[in-house]
């Protein structure tokens, strides 16, 4: 079981419990707006932007290319950026905080 | 603000459209009734899984669009399993087969596609003959495949449902093989260099893929089919896949008297030629602004877009439809990324990455404008073809075709 928090676009704080699936489908399933998962979590859309707040890098560890290549031309892309859809739901994410990109 | 507390919204089809429009309506603020029909018994799920990863796992549970809770805390409505019979326009009701009528205020028609079955002589009397195009066909695939002993799997059409489920199958321990019509696979959508590709891609999967086949007819003796083409070639087939198209359900909406032209004509908003009623997804025939004409699409991209469009007009806020299309496909390990729509192109620069793994990319243009691009394993291809396409940007060719100069925004220009 891990706690994930996240801060939308409009600075609301949601905090929801997850123990399997991607960070995308936890928000999906809880209705996080800005967090669509349009391709269904397979890295194609970049519609699942999450930046990672900076004390929790070290969590949700680095990027693979794809995904990197996907985030690397986007406006909104920081050093903290990631595909939600790419980060596994397990209990190395509990506290872990994410601001949605979107 | 539109008082919606005593007003009731319909949607006929739960698939990709309705259900993404069911809860944006709810963002947008909508208090009403929401009700989702569907003919599909199950809860809706994703569909690109099914010819790609799910023939292979099988678990639709990891591939609902929405849990069942969701639905519940928005208070949307789910009636599965049954089948809308009429619009009834006059009195703004729908009829539901064996279940009476429902009055509504709003209507959306997202009732998307169904496939086509080509009339070849001997395909209804086929054995373990499928399309694929629902978790239905998906689960009776992999049953078939599971309690075949040989699992020879013929599958009639090149396109990208063909080839997906081609790869799948492949993983399973089937024998796959393609038969195209044309003189090259998926020769309606991409150039030649792609068609190339994934042919090679197959056949080094060991997938075997003829072109020029066009199935003449199907004979079927104890459960064996036989699949004989128009050249005089024949092959056996435990298991026969469909993938040659789809017909767009416009039944409803054409019987109810609303516009029709290769699909439910709508306009920016997704609205029909009746204020109450819209329609989204795969059954529309929209404008698009960027390419300045009238289109149908199959696309998960399309129908969430319209999802949203139709959401936002409905509770009185002005959102125009005006998206670039793209589209995906994973075959194998191999990941293509689409956007844009090609048809008009002229000239097509293909750039090659030198990578050690493939990734390349296809920039389609007509003269000087970039239509589209196609990606193979680039990911960043993709995104600036998105962003030059949607900016139209003027690309110099032979700065693009040279990959001694990375690819970042201003590179090309």
């Amino acid at each position: 079981m891990a706690k994930i928090t996240f801060i939308t676009a409009d600075n609301e704080s949601i905090t929801v419990e997850g123990t399997s699936g991607s960070v995308m489908e936890l928000a999906v399933n809880n209705n996080i707006k800005g967090i669509d998962g349009d391709c269904g979590g397979v890295c194609s859309c970049a519609t699942c932007h999450v930046h990672v707040e900076p004390e929790f890098v070290a969590k949700t560890g680095q990027a693979e290319e794809l995904e990197n290549d996907m985030l690397e031309f986007d406006d909104l892309t920081n050093e903290y950026s990631r595909l939600s859809c790419q980060l596994q739901v397990s209990e190395d994410l509990d506290g872990v905080v994410f601001k949605v990109a979107k | 603000m539109l008082d919606t507390a005593n007003q009731v919204c319909l949607v006929i089809g739960a698939s990709h459209a309705g259900v993404n429009f069911a809860f944006n309506l709810r963002k947008e603020g909508w208090l009403g009734e929401v009700i989702l029909f569907d003919s599909d018994p199950n809860i809706p799920y994703h569909r690109p899984p099914l010819s790609k990863s799910y023939i292979i796992d099988g678990d639709l549970n990891s591939n609902l669009l929405k849990p069942l809770e969701s639905y519940k805390k928005d208070n949307i409505t789910l009636k599965l399993g049954v089948k809308v019979s009429s619009i009834n326009r006059n009195n703004r009701t729908i009829s539901i087969e064996n279940k009476g009528t429902q009055k509504y205020d709003k209507l959306v028609i997202a009732t998307g596609a169904r496939p086509f079955i080509p009339p070849i002589s001997g395909i209804d009397s086929a054995a373990n003959l499928f399309p694929m195009r629902t978790a239905n066909d998906a689960i009776e695939i992999k049953k078939a495949i599971d309690s075949s002993e040989k699992k020879r799997v013929i599958i009639i059409g090149g396109g990208y449902i063909g080839l997906e489920t081609a790869a799948s199958l492949k993983k399973t321990g089937a024998s796959v093989t393609v038969l195209e019509r044309e003189e090259r696979i998926l020769a309606r959508v991409t150039a030649p260099v792609m068609s190339d590709y994934f042919m090679e891609l197959h056949q080094q999967n060991d997938v075997q893929i003829l072109t020029n086949n066009n199935v003449s007819f199907i004979k079927t003796e104890n459960g064996l089919n036989t699949i004989f083409c128009d050249n005089e070639t024949s092959f056996e087939a435990d298991i026969v896949i469909v993938g040659v198209g789809i017909r767009v359900n416009t039944e409803l909406a054409d019987t109810a008297g609303l516009e029709i032209e290769q699909g439910i004509k709508v306009n920016e908003f997704s609205q029909t030629n009746d204020e109450n009623i819209y329609a989204i997804g795969d059954c529309t025939f929209h404008y698009n602004p960027h390419y300045k004409r009238y289109l149908r699409l199959e696309s998960v991209q399309n129908a969430v877009d319209q999802s949203k469009v139709a959401a936002a007009s409905i509770c009185d806020k002005q959102l125009v439809y005006d998206t670039i299309p793209w589209f995906w496909s994973d075959q194998y390990d191999v990941k293509l990324q689409m956007v844009g729509l090609s048809n008009g192109y002229n000239d097509v620069i293909v750039r090659k990455e030198e990578t050690v793994n493939t990734s390349f990319s296809v920039w389609y243009f007509k003269d000087d404008a970039l239509l589209a691009v196609d990606a193979i394993n680039n990911g960043k291809a993709f995104v600036l073809g998105t962003r030059f396409i949607k900016g139209k940007q003027k690309i110099n060719k032979t700065k693009l075709v040279d990959v001694s100069i990375p690819m970042k925004p201003t590179t090309f220009l």
